[in-house]
């Protein structure tokens, strides 16, 4: 009896100990997580509401202090619809019967898309985001091909994008060029994968100064090559298009080397039994990389295109230094525009220009990883 | 102790403070740090250093015409009894114009000034000489000499070479000399009318008009006639180019008179005219927008028929101090800025090409020998001063734009729609639109009155 008296706190005990445990069992992955999460919300949430909080007031200095006037979304309206519209977004040419065309075409192949997903039977969330994507999808379309057509002039938004999407494409294609050719058996290929890598070492301040001096026709260290093809008197930096095309082989130089090297690493440990077995039923070299090769680096291809284009979206330097963003506007990306606007002390249109930059970047980084998550699960 | 003084990545400026520290050093005991940022930052580094209270300069050189933005919030030390009391300073000496504008924000000193800024015109001298052309008195002028020499070779090399070269690229320097240009159109009854705003409203002069677009249509004109890259080109680099001997024109403060007597860099030594900017003989009347003939009436100040309207770009780097730093840095601040501006040292600087100052004091006009050791024959010292001395006693000098936020004005406004608009992107009425505009985005934004009273306050300047 006293036994069993004695051992009813023991029981007890056991069981309230039993439940702390369980409880910091429940509880730890939390406090394990905590430390990271107090990180993040100091170093990245707290300041992405603070600058949201900035998009909506106007700032002035006064003796003392900082006085913030609330103001809504003007910052917002001035770069959609106010006085700044034509800096963000462009102007817009007068339709013409092609980008009219154009245009259909784009609606009626999105719309068959939308309509092909829709009768999948998606959820409810699935169904409105692919709404809202097609629409969006739409509208940038219609926003590039208007600013783009003659007699319209693309904004910074454009501008962009141009530097995102061309830019991105001309960096793959030429990185896996390049990789493809440096697993091949080719004499001083161990040489040239250094020399490679060596403009993603240089600053991008650096890569700004140095094309700035290639591409000064006048003075230049290419001048020589400039006068001999009769090309002295003429600028790249003074053409819109030609000032942009000079950012984008900046650009290209610099960060080619990223997706080589990582390609490189990719090539290099795919198995190669397939390939043999390819190469004894007499595939060519091309029907090895298209059914072979290729579908292999789906996987690696989507992560570094992605993470390319997100940095890509950020281009500053090169705009900067180049060129000033200019002429006019014609080289000014979305980032510098947003320093532009900084540097007069406009911190909440600056703040506007760099949310509605994040509301791009996130859209077309969800988009695109909701369009090729599916074909490279297949793929693979 | 160190002070620690931030101005702009020269080398033009930050060099003499550079070079002159050591020598404050050793007679003071007192270190000074220079630091320095790109021009297009230093602005907004100042406001954003001192309104966050991280106060890492002591004392800035800078742009006086931020002190619409500076004064007013509390940031600068008063500087007048200091200025009172220092008989080494010879503040007599320093021109009028520098001491009631570059120096004084409603009746209190706050800067030391340190540099004489006036935009002029250069020429090839024997150039034009030898042809016997005579130097721009009108941009029309300016133009026909500039295409008569756009694509020879001026310096003998076998290259073709430049009718004109001015520094016209965005996010620098650029729009004064736009202003430059527009001055002559704008303002025609002397300096209180005011060359940017109406007075009675503040509305832009800058804007649908004819004199407007007289300036732009010939401000498009001098970017043709010069290096194809002249869009990307600063003020740096025109001033390389015509001391180089390639250039037949320019447009620029008082650099290249002293840069042009370097034997080491000048092709062009004793061969540079300079000149009050050209003017106009026909201006706005601000009732219709439309261009009239200069008259008596009209354009009182005028000469031969022709309106010039000088301007004081910038107004020249000046010293000041944050009044947030401990008081005995403040009197080293003081001291080094003193010591920078005394005859002794400035009367040396203001003849060097490379510190970036220009003459400001009576001493650097009246004291030709300064100019003389430095390597300026007699005439061309006088031609040189001169020039200077026209614009700084002209009644139609232009004085510029100094109230709250000018920077976003001249440096974002302005200097966007040109670029702009050079580069083919906007039309030339559209640009005048935009500008207007924008201006009056800003000025709405900021209070119409108290901007209005702010612009008048300034003009209320006497030279």
């Amino acid at each position: 009896m006293s036994g069993t008296i004695a051992a009813r706190p023991q029981a007890q005990a056991a069981r309230r100990l039993d439940a702390v445990t369980t409880g910091f069992d429940r509880h730890s992955g939390a406090a394990f997580i905590l430390p990271a999460v107090l990180v993040i919300l100091a170093f990245s949430i707290f300041p992405l509401l603070a600058s949201l909080y900035l998009s909506l007031v106007r700032i002035q200095f006064l003796e003392g202090g900082v006085d913030f006037t609330f103001v809504g979304l003007n910052n917002y309206a001035k770069l959609l619809v106010g006085i700044d519209h034509e800096h963000f977004l462009g102007v817009f040419a007068d339709p013409s019967p092609l980008t009219v065309f154009i245009e259909i075409v784009l609606a009626v192949i999105l719309g068959l898309r939308l309509r092909d997903y829709l009768r999948g039977r998606p959820s409810v969330a699935g169904a409105v985001g692919r709404s809202i994507v097609s629409i969006a999808l739409l509208l940038a379309f219609w926003l590039v091909v208007e600013t783009l057509a003659p007699g319209g002039r693309p904004g910074t938004l454009v501008v962009t994008l141009v530097y995102v999407f061309v830019g991105v494409a001309l960096q793959y294609l030429l990185g896996l060029t390049l990789a493809i050719l440096a697993v091949q058996q080719l004499p001083g290929r161990r040489f040239f994968r250094v020399v490679f890598l060596l403009p993603m070492m240089i600053t991008p301040v650096g890569v700004a100064y140095l094309f700035r001096m290639l591409t000064d026709t006048t003075k230049g260290p290419l001048y020589p090559i400039w006068s001999a093809v009769g090309l002295a008197d003429t600028s790249w930096v003074t053409n819109p298009w030609g000032a942009r095309i000079a950012v984008m082989i900046g650009d290209l130089w610099q960060w080619t080397p990223f997706l080589f090297i990582v390609l490189l690493a990719a090539l290099e440990s795919q198995p190669i039994e397939p390939i043999e077995a390819a190469v004894v039923d007499g595939a060519s070299r091309w029907q090895i990389f298209r059914q072979i090769t290729f579908p292999a680096l789906l996987p690696v291809t989507t992560t570094i295109v992605l993470i390319r284009m997100i940095e890509a979206f950020k281009i500053v330097d090169l705009p900067n230094i180049l060129t000033n963003g200019g002429p006019g506007t014609a080289t000014e990306s979305l980032t510098l525009h947003a320093y532009t606007i900084w540097r007069a002390l406009d911190f909440g249109g600056s703040a506007a220009v760099a949310y509605l930059l994040l509301f791009v970047v996130t859209f077309v980084g969800v988009s695109y990883v909701n369009l090729v998550r599916n074909r490279v699960a297949a793929a693979a | 102790m160190t002070v620690r003084v931030v101005t702009f990545t020269g080398p033009q400026i930050a060099e003499p403070l550079q070079r002159r520290a050591p020598d404050f050093a050793k007679a003071t005991g007192a270190n000074v740090q220079v630091v320095t940022v790109p021009f297009a930052d230093l602005y907004q580094k100042i406001l954003t250093d001192f309104s966050t209270k991280t106060n890492s300069y002591d004392a800035i050189v800078f742009a006086p015409q931020w002190m619409g933005d500076y004064v007013p919030a509390g940031y600068l030390e008063d500087l007048s009894a200091r200025v009172q009391a220092d008989t080494a300073l010879q503040w007599n000496d320093i021109a009028p114009y520098f001491r009631d504008f570059s120096a004084t924000y409603q009746g209190k000193v706050y800067t030391i000034p340190l540099d004489g800024d006036f935009q002029m015109v250069y020429y090839r001298s024997d150039i034009l000489q030898k042809d016997g052309v005579k130097p721009p008195e009108t941009w029309d002028d300016y133009i026909a000499i500039a295409q008569k020499y756009q694509g020879k070779d001026l310096n003998g090399d076998g290259k073709a070479d430049y009718g004109s070269c001015v520094a016209m690229k965005r996010s620098a320097q650029s729009y004064w000399m736009f202003v430059s240009v527009a001055g002559a159109y704008l303002q025609s009854q002397g300096t209180g009318q005011g060359a940017f705003f109406n007075t009675d409203n503040m509305q832009p002069l800058v804007a649908p008009n004819e004199a407007t677009t007289a300036a732009l249509d010939t401000y498009k004109s001098i970017s043709k006639l010069g290096p194809p890259d002249q869009l990307n080109l600063d003020v740096g680099d025109t001033r390389g180019l015509f001391t180089s001997g390639r250039c037949a024109l320019s447009i620029d403060w008082g650099d290249i008179g002293t840069l042009a007597i370097d034997p080491a860099t000048s092709k062009v030594q004793d061969k540079v005219g300079s000149l009050i900017l050209p003017g106009s003989k026909r201006v706005l009347d601000r009732k219709t927008g439309k261009l009239v003939n200069c008259d008596a009436t009209i354009c009182p100040s005028a000469t031969n028929g022709v309106n010039h309207a000088p301007f004081s770009a910038f107004g020249g780097w000046s010293g000041a101090i944050n009044k947030a730093a401990p008081d005995n840095v403040k009197n080293a601040a003081y001291a080094f800025l003193s010591y920078m501006s005394q005859p002794a040292q400035s009367g040396t600087d203001v003849t060097l090409g490379k510190t970036g100052f220009n003459p400001y004091r009576t001493s650097h006009f009246t004291n030709l020998d300064l100019w003389v050791k430095a390597g300026m024959s007699q005439a061309a010292a006088k031609d040189y001063l001169g020039a200077i001395q026209a614009s700084l006693q002209s009644p139609n000098m232009i004085l510029d734009l100094r109230i709250p936020q000018n920077a976003t004005y001249e440096g974002t406004v302005l200097d966007t729609a040109l670029a702009q608009f050079l580069a083919g992107e906007i039309t030339r009425d559209g640009a005048a639109k935009q500008i207007q505009d924008q201006w009056n985005s800003k000025t709405d934004e900021l209070g119409r009155d108290k901007q209005l009273a702010a612009y008048k306050a300034t003009l209320g300047v006497t030279r």
